[in-house]
């Protein structure tokens, strides 16, 4: 009886442990996609803002609209570092959606695209996408992107209605700059909106300065990525010195510390705030704000010393990545829904649903007349060839406390040369993480 | 000891498990009706989702840790995290919040329980009133009062502004308030426990002492100095322990208030150990995880060692 009970319980234990074991693997959603009828079922995943769900939105129906044998469907995930998180988690655990949207530039490169991600560099709708953005998608060899919106610039926003009142020219220098403020804060206006509740938006002085940074020393990426140049040293230290002036002037909007981005967008819109620094995806945002902003807001690049310099750093959009665990059936749809998205259809379908914010990175792709001012401001720097990117795109580095420190330095907790100083340890983790020599 | 356990007054009582089976065969009927296999279900789920990525955290804190991929690098991450800037002075908030939170709770918990346990109007309804802030979701009170103490379109700044005609302090975004200020709502949100314990101790107090105190003509004062307080001694050690050691893994309240933040000024090892976790390097943070552990316990244990041996004084 005794030895009978015990096979039992043996049995008993076994089965609870299979059971659990079960329960920790997982098929991958992969497995279940595709379906009797011989359409196959592919899922995007994409960041929740508004901004990406409305474009994501918009590429999809029209190409599920095109054609009758793919059905894609729309997974949202959360943006910023928590996406990070997950986006890395899921390709590590090989449960990625069938293709997914991302940052180019330094986060795409800390994806290691070679190891997780499909190259797309031998399809042939590869041809006409703009080279910056190939160059922000690449790893080794190889080409990993198709752009998934359109180009920014970081660099500030302002009110035209101030500028005429008072009389002033869109400034070329960091010295017209601050005359302008010094004028417009005698006027009763807050020159400088910073709102540090959405803590990112501090690091604009210092990243939109980057272009006047490589303007004067153009291999300073190289020797930064090499571990040889520094931001605690010139020219890059400017950057963190300007968002030390602001706050030492006394520039800012009074609520800076605890004002959230659209309380930034409302001032400005309001014209209680002359200058936002931002980037230009945010342009959306505020059309909606007051019946004159689409026309009353317009942009400039940020102006360094030499005004024969002055130039835009711009930044490449977000990519559509596949994943490695997106195979057979499921592969090649992905790649009809990827050539879709390369072609001029899908950039008509966004600007139909959404206000294009700068210009498409697919060559055959046109903007659509009556946008914003501020589009047309930037993309007159883009027409000019008057553009360079940001560091993002040019060194795998980017430390993540930079906007908490950026915080630091523009409310007068710390001076711009400790910013700087302690900003260049933060980087050290990041290139130590991603193996890089000479750290 | 366990020849002597035979011989101890109250051997099965105080020490069951040295005891030992093989010197109470006959008798042992739990130990013959539940075989040892009925712990394998339990102890694998133990096994599986405890020992195991303890373990694995152990060793995942000496590497350079991708998700991809790792790299056995020694003791670099504690070297890098003992050089992280913000470390020292997130260190110090930790104490300084764990001290704080821990502090306020036992003196104003005891305050209200005394209050409570007397025959007070509504004691029932004001006791329902001190426990609620405990039901609510950590994350919903940290949002809640990042809007109450918005510095200027915050309810508590708007009342400062209507009374003293000036602009209220930035409570959550001024760098010299705004760890005290994530502090002062932790305390109003653990109040209602710490209450509640004391109220259980000082109820466990027998009603003699408070007869024969009142017999001696004793004054409320020498009542609550010389009885509540000694008496109620389990309770305030239990009160320390527990919020003692929410204070100094607490994350989740400063993260939704301040983030840490402005810059740096309310870190604490777990928001320091979290951004280190967002920012991709995995093996630090894991370090950190293993560090906030050995912090957490060299307090906490001796700790409660000291107040253990208080207790059994009495």
């Amino acid at each position: 009886m005794s030895i009978h009970k015990k096979a039992s319980s043996t049995i008993a234990v076994g089965l609870v442990a299979t059971l659990a074991l079960t329960a920790c693997s997982s098929d991958g959603p992969s497995a279940e996609n595709g379906d009797a009828t011989g359409t196959v079922n592919l899922t995007l995943l994409v960041d929740v803002s508004d901004q990406s769900m409305n474009i994501a939105n918009a590429v999809v129906d029209a190409f599920n609209e095109s054609q009758d044998g793919i059905e894609m469907e729309i997974e949202s995930r959360p943006g910023g570092t928590d996406g990070d998180n997950l986006i890395k988690t899921r390709l590590a655990t090989g449960e990625m959606n069938d293709v997914f949207n991302y940052n180019s530039g330094s986060l795409f490169a800390a994806l290691d695209p070679a190891n997780n991600l499909v190259a797309l560099t031998d399809q042939p709708f590869m041809e006409g996408i703009d080279e910056t953005f190939k160059t922000a998608t690449k790893s080794g060899d190889d080409f990993y992107g198709v752009p998934f919106e359109q180009a920014m610039g970081g660099g500030i926003l302002y009110n035209k209605s101030v500028y005429a009142d008072l009389g002033l020219e869109v400034p070329k220098t960091w010295d017209q700059f601050m005359d302008n403020n010094a004028k417009i804060k005698e006027a009763g206006i807050d020159p400088v909106i910073q709102t540090y509740a959405d803590t990112w938006t501090s690091q604009l002085f210092v990243l939109a300065d980057f272009h006047n940074v490589s303007a004067t020393q153009p291999d300073w990426a190289e020797k930064y990525t090499a571990n040889e140049a520094k931001f605690a040293e010139e020219p890059a230290l400017k950057g963190f010195e300007r968002l030390q002036e602001v706050y030492d002037a006394g520039y800012l909007n009074k609520d800076f510390a605890s004002a959230t981005q659209s309380q930034g967008m409302q001032q400005l819109v309001d014209g209680t705030g002359a200058h936002y620094p931002m980037l230009t995806f945010a342009i959306s945002s505020y059309v909606d704000l007051a019946e004159d902003a689409a026309e009353n807001i317009g942009f400039f690049a940020q102006p360094g010393d030499d005004e024969g310099n002055y130039g835009l750093t711009a930044w490449t959009p977000g990519g559509f990545y596949v994943p490695k665990s997106t195979e057979g059936q499921q592969l090649d749809a992905v790649m009809t829904f990827l050539e879709f998205a390369a072609s001029p259809a899908a950039c008509d379908a966004v600007s139909d649903a959404t206000t294009p914010n700068g210009p498409y990175m697919i060559t055959e792709c046109k903007l659509p007349d009556g946008l914003p001012a501020a589009v047309g401001d930037l993309q007159q720097y883009f027409t000019d060839g008057n553009a360079s990117p940001a560091l993002e795109f040019l060194s795998p580095i980017k430390g993540p406390n930079l906007e908490k420190i950026a915080v630091e330095v523009g409310s007068g907790i710390a001076t711009a040369a400790d910013g700087a100083a302690r900003y260049d340890e933060d980087v050290k983790k990041q290139a130590q993480q991603l193996g890089l020599d000479g750290w | 000891m366990s020849i002597d356990a035979s011989a101890s007054p109250r051997p099965d009582r105080t020490e069951p498990g040295r005891t030992g089976s093989h010197l109470r065969k006959p008798k042992d009927h739990v130990g013959s009706r539940y075989p040892l296999w009925f712990y394998v279900p339990g102890g694998l789920v133990y096994l599986v989702f405890f020992i195991i990525p303890t373990a694995a955290s152990f060793y995942f804190a000496f590497t350079r840790w991708t998700l991809f991929e790792s790299e056995f690098i020694g003791f670099d991450n504690f070297v890098t995290f003992f050089n992280e800037p913000g470390l020292i002075g997130s260190l110090w908030n930790t104490l300084v919040y764990g001290f704080v939170t821990s502090g306020s709770k036992v003196v104003l918990g005891m305050a209200l329980a005394v209050v409570l346990s007397l025959p007070v109007i509504a004691r029932g309804y004001l006791r329902s009133v001190t426990f609620f802030p405990v039901l609510l979701s950590t994350v919903g009170v940290g949002l809640t009062f990042q809007v109450l103490l918005d510095p200027f379109n915050g309810i508590v700044n708007k009342a400062w502004t209507a009374l003293s005609g000036m602009d209220g302090p930035g409570w959550l975004t001024n760098p010299d308030f705004a760890l005290l200020s994530v502090a002062a709502i932790d305390v109003w949100k653990g109040l209602g426990i710490a209450t509640l314990i004391y109220i259980a101790g000082i109820a466990a107090i027998p009603n003699e002492y408070f007869e024969a105190a009142r017999v001696d003509g004793a004054s409320g004062w020498q009542t609550f100095r010389s009885i509540i307080l000694p008496l109620s001694f389990p309770a305030t050690s239990t009160v320390i322990l527990l919020s003692l050691i929410g204070g100094l893994r607490s994350f989740d309240l400063i993260w939704t208030t301040t983030g840490g933040g402005p810059g740096f000024s309310s870190d604490v090892i777990a928001s320091v150990i979290y951004k280190q976790y967002q920012a991709g390097f995995y093996g630090l943070s894991t370090a950190g995880n293993v560090i906030l552990f050995i912090v957490v316990t060299a307090i906490v244990y001796p700790l409660n060692r000291w107040l253990n041996s208080k207790e059994t004084d009495l």
